[in-house]
């Protein structure tokens, strides 16, 4: 029978259905994290259970970790992270490996677990977070949870979901110069909204998907949770797999012959049935920028204000709250807007191509002053293949600072913040009022426009920059 | 988990949509294991500009100090997965949610915690939020679960869907690692028949296992 790729890999992991109708579905890699693992950790002692699988479970420290160069493990008063302690302690314990500070496999999980070759087309991964979701991008169908999934998944391998519907967004058309897999991202939530994925998990096709180097697509599936879906996935291709290849963890030899061969049946069937179908024309697209404080408000660079006016009545509130956190003026351009801050990093862009993008606007120019301006690359690992191309000199000849690997300003729970009333272009997924500090004002871009208002102070389009020579 | 059969108690209403949970459980800086998640429930929502308590926010009303049942929005819960954001209102005694549309992960993690996660039919949506409004937590909603409605003070009853497996589950406040375990054969066939078929999937660092 015809099936989407969803189901393909799903019926492929279902181990039993439960009592209550539920089904178990076994979770291949698991990818821990420091902000929830250790209550976990501590419940499960509790209940007096093992870690059922801890050779498929890893320990990734990223969210509380500093970015700050020079960082060591220890907060201000010289004590090492609480949350980190309690990470390694309760790894340690339960025979899971820890990837710690100064490791090979350091960094944010979602960067690091692709990068390594442990995500693999077809399989099945979970994090307790809602961004899990990234790896989606190399054909994997990835879970994020909360603690007490998570607890359940330690102790035994598996996830129990009933499964939800399937969704396919075809992406069609050729993007714009500048834009990329976070502009169609921005795009898509644009114009089904925050919800508008809610209930399914998304496949995204098409030619614009389709187009996207791996890194991209990675970014756009990042942000499937901000569409209202707990997953997206795009089907693997050739790409897909000459980007795994080799990679440590991959498997080689006759072995990696055999996985490409059972990977190649891992697409949507011709006439299989989607529950909902949408089409966006990403044809010419060009690059986006969130002006609000949810990720749907969101419009291309020349866009202006809305005015709350012209809205229905039930939207009026919300569109007037959001532009008074924002400080706009209704019906303003969001072009030319001072900047106070500007970050480039976290899950959702701070990969190798991200930082060469950011890079090539930033080289020979200066951060305008006043500006400050942080670059925090995904892992160590994109941290030393950036400093092998010479960019982090790029970065801090221009007056970057040029951080440790970590989620950092993100969600700010390293410390990482801005202060009240900033206007920050941030290459993150999250906008949220408060997200990035008390009373931040955060606009969500891709690493192109936020490179091109760090070297200027104002939003700008980066096509007039570069056209321009300013 | 504790059972969950009936509940009665006050009623607080938030009236707006893609509240998410960064609103309702910010994470500080100096994050610890244990925090206080009554004192981060809505922590910068619940203060104004000058970080007075704002008045006009619904938990600051002396009247929903102890409230047992939010209602909210669409779209709640929207945004990380943290769990906190359900702890904080259990904290202060939330005990069932009932929001015109749950967030997917938001909505797993309610039912994970023995919180009754409530969507009632579109056409009864309004007419039930005007009644919490205007109830103004001056008297007790019962919700209950085994008859699958919610009674106001007026009397007026609002019936709600409820997914059987999760019902079954929240009733009996039934162990879910417990339940999942009963297939522990099941499991360990997966695995050893994977082992086999697609030996990488078994095995996380396969490149070092081959070379060994």
């Amino acid at each position: 029978m015809a099936a989407t790729l969803i189901d393909k890999i799903w019926d492929a992991h279902v181990v039993a259905r439960r009592v209550d109708g539920r089904d178990l579905v076994y979770i291949d890699r698991h990818v821990l994290h420091e902000l929830h693992a250790p209550h976990a950790f501590r419940k499960l002692a509790a209940a007096n259970r093992a870690v059922r699988r801890p050779d498929l479970t890893f320990s990734a420290l990223d969210h509380t970790a500093p970015s700050r160069p020079g960082r060591t493990d220890r907060d201000a008063d010289g004590k090492v992270i609480e949350l980190i302690a309690a990470m390694r302690e309760g790894s340690r314990r339960n025979g899971v490996r820890v990837f710690d500070l100064g490791d090979d496999e350091h960094g944010i999980s979602h960067v690091v677990a692709p990068e390594i070759g442990m995500v693999l087309p077809g399989s099945t991964h979970a994090v307790p977070d809602s961004h899990a979701c990234t790896v989606g991008g190399l054909g994997a169908l990835a879970f994020g949870c909360g603690t007490t999934e998570l607890e359940h998944i330690l102790a035994t391998q598996v996830i129990a979901m009933l499964k939800p519907k399937r969704m396919r967004i075809r992406l069609d058309g050729v993007i714009g110069s500048w834009a990329a897999g976070k502009d169609i991202a921005l795009k898509i939530i644009a114009e089904i909204g925050v919800a508008g994925g809610r209930g399914h998990f998304i496949e995204f096709a098409g030619n614009a998907a389709r187009a996207l180097p791996i890194e991209g697509r990675l970014t756009l599936c990042n942000l499937a949770i901000e569409m209202g879906s707990r997953t997206g996935l795009i089907a693997p291709d050739d790409a897909t797999i000459q980007w795994i290849a080799g990679r440590p963890w991959a498997p080689r030899g006759a072995m990696w012959d055999r996985a490409v061969e059972q990977w190649k049946d891992l697409y949507s069937d011709d006439d299989a049935i989607f529950d909902k179908e949408i089409v966006i024309d990403c044809g010419a697209l060009e690059p986006q920028i969130t002006w609000g404080t949810d990720p749907a408000q969101a419009f291309a660079i020349g866009g202006r204000v809305p005015d709350p006016a012209d809205a229905p009545a039930d939207r009026r509130a919300a569109l007037e709250r959001a532009i008074a956190y924002m400080g706009l003026t209704p019906g303003a351009p969001i072009e030319g807007l001072d900047v106070h801050r500007v970050f480039i990093g976290s899950c959702t862009n701070a990969r190798l191509p991200d930082l060469e993008i950011a890079a090539s606007i930033v080289r020979g120019r200066k951060v305008a002053p006043g500006v400050h301006a942080l670059v925090v690359p995904g892992s160590g690992k994109v941290r030393r293949d950036a400093e092998a191309k010479g960019l982090d000199k790029v970065f801090r000849d221009a007056g970057f600072v040029w951080g440790e690997a970590a989620c950092s300003m993100c969600a700010g729970s390293n410390g990482d913040r801005g202060e009240k009333g900033e206007r920050i272009l941030s290459t993150t997924n999250r906008n949220f009022e408060n997200r990035q500090g008390a009373g931040a004002r955060t606009h969500l871009v891709g690493p192109a426009l936020a490179a091109a208002a760090a070297v200027t102070g104002k939003i700008t389009d980066v096509r007039k920059l570069v056209a321009g020579g300013a | 988990m504790e059972p969950f059969a009936r509940l009665r108690g006050v009623a607080v209403p938030l009236l707006e949509d893609d509240v998410n949970t960064d609103q309702i459980a910010p994470v500080g800086n100096g994050h610890k294991i244990d925090q206080d998640y009554a004192e981060i429930l809505f922590m910068r929502r619940r203060r104004l500009d000058n970080g007075a308590l704002d008045p006009e926010f619904p938990f600051n009303k002396p009247q929903f100090a102890r409230p047992s049942i939010l209602v909210a929005g669409r779209n709640f819960g929207c945004g990380s997965s943290r769990e906190s954001a359900v702890w904080a209102f259990m904290a202060v005694g939330v005990r069932c949610i009932v929001a015109r549309v749950f967030a997917d992960i938001y909505r797993e993690n309610c039912l994970q915690n023995g919180v009754l996660p409530i969507t009632l039919p579109e056409a009864d949506a309004a007419r039930f939020e005007q009644r919490v409004v205007a109830t103004d937590g001056g008297a007790d909603f019962e919700v209950d679960l085994v008859a699958q409605k919610i009674t106001a003070p007026s009397g007026d009853v609002f019936n709600f869907d409820f997914p059987a497996a999760d019902r079954l589950r929240l009733l009996e406040g039934l162990d879910d690692i417990g339940l999942t375990l009963k297939h522990a054969d099941e499991i360990a066939a997966h695995e050893k028949r994977v082992a086999g078929q697609s030996p990488w999937q078994q095995r996380a660092d396969i490149a070092r296992y081959e070379q060994e």
